[in-house]
């Protein structure tokens, strides 16, 4: 009994080490655990966690160490395979953020670091833009997309403080608004005039 | 008290982190520079720390911050914030509310939510962007011509790697050719 709680914890703590850049890099990595060695959820299953992932806040990762820890041993199984997920990258960059404040200031790391703030501003950039591209093109999607951005351009010019959850917000409402309450008040006054 | 603020700060963050990692970062700089807890050039020198290490970046990011600002159990208070809200969420799908993501309110809400996501990451890429090359701030304009010939050659590699490999490039080798160019232009 100890034993699967023990099994979920270091798997997912292999995993936690293992999985670079975040996000969909790291599927193929679960699917080899979770899926063929340990056989905790089918392919199918493994699917739906992922589209689970994609609609709910959250690093992927954790979402599917979650999950497959419910699954196999109830609560304590989701918090050991969530703590076994986290713990890697905890330790390592604790680590690292004690570091950090040695070396900074080395010309060399400096130097590093004025490069790799071009390469960080280039991968969020190149991030969006392949989101762009897979974005449904609508009526709805084109502006919201370009007042959202434009929008956040100018609060940073002009610095000002607004948060984007309430951009978020905004689009939900706007979503259960338009798609939801919108074709049931159509729907009715259709009937209505019918009669 | 400093760790009740991670903590409130990070859950915030946490509970609206659609989008895989990036998702996140427009909320995080938000925080973490009206906070005064980081500087937009050391948020980035955090970012990319967090892509060259293993882990979601919004762990890597609460951790780190977190540190900074409160030692190891601020970074240990950060990252709980920030993975609470999908774990709690995760558990609750898991145990009752399965069937919520195919109903339609549900997904009337994501279809509203989805562009914006994407008009927050496109946005926060283009502010880190201009921002690196030194157009923040016109008054003073102090353009940094070495950082866009950086981001220009990085930017060609981007889109030349996968004509060859046949792969979209991995974030770790884009960040091993910025050290390399940021040596070359910076220190030497």
């Amino acid at each position: 009994m100890k034993n699967i709680l023990l099994r979920l914890f270091l798997t997912f703590l292999k995993i936690g080490a293992t999985t670079f850049g975040g996000g969909y890099a790291m599927i193929p990595i679960i699917r080899n655990d979770v899926v063929d060695h340990q056989k905790w959820l089918s392919e199918e299953e493994l699917l739906e966690i992922l589209a689970i992932a994609e609609s709910t806040p959250g690093p992927i990762a954790v979402n599917v160490a979650t999950y497959t820890g419910y699954k196999i041993k109830g609560f304590w199984g989701s918090v050991l395979a969530t703590l076994g997920v986290v713990l890697p990258s905890f330790i390592i960059i604790f680590g690292i953020s004690i570091l950090y404040n040695y070396v900074k200031d080395n010309p060399y790391i400096a130097a590093a670091f004025m490069g790799i703030k071009a390469a960080v501003a280039l991968l969020i950039l190149t991030a969006g833009l392949r989101m762009l591209k897979k974005m449904k093109k609508t009526w709805y999607s084109i502006p919201v997309f370009i007042i959202i951005t434009s929008a956040l351009i100018v609060f940073d010019l002009f610095a000002l403080n607004f948060s984007s959850v309430f951009l978020i917000l905004g689009g939900a409402a706007l979503g259960f608004f338009l798609f939801y309450l919108l074709p049931i008040i159509k729907k009715k006054t259709k009937k209505e005039s019918d009669k | 008290m400093i760790y009740l603020l991670l903590f409130i700060e990070f859950l915030k963050i946490g509970l609206f982190s659609f989008g895989g990692g990036y998702g996140m970062l427009s909320m995080m700089k938000e925080t973490v520079i009206n906070r005064n807890w980081l500087s937009e050039a050391q948020m980035l020198d955090f970012i990319g720390i967090a892509e060259s290490t293993p882990g979601p970046i919004a762990i890597n990011m609460a951790t780190f911050i977190g540190t900074a600002q409160g030692g190891i159990l601020g970074g240990a208070i950060a990252t709980l914030g920030v993975i609470l809200p999908s774990f709690v969420i995760i558990l609750l799908i898991a145990i009752i509310l399965k069937n919520i993501l195919q109903s339609k309110p549900f997904q009337a809400i994501m279809a509203g939510i989805r562009p914006v996501i994407v008009g927050l990451i496109v946005g926060t890429g283009l502010i880190f962007t201009y921002g690196l090359i030194g157009l923040k701030d016109v008054s003073t304009f102090s353009f940094d011509y070495k950082s866009l010939i950086i981001f220009v050659i990085l930017a060609a590699i981007t889109l030349a790697y996968p004509r060859i490999f046949k792969k979209r490039i991995n974030p770790l080798i884009l960040i091993a050719f910025s050290i390399f160019f940021g040596i070359a232009l910076f220190a030497i």
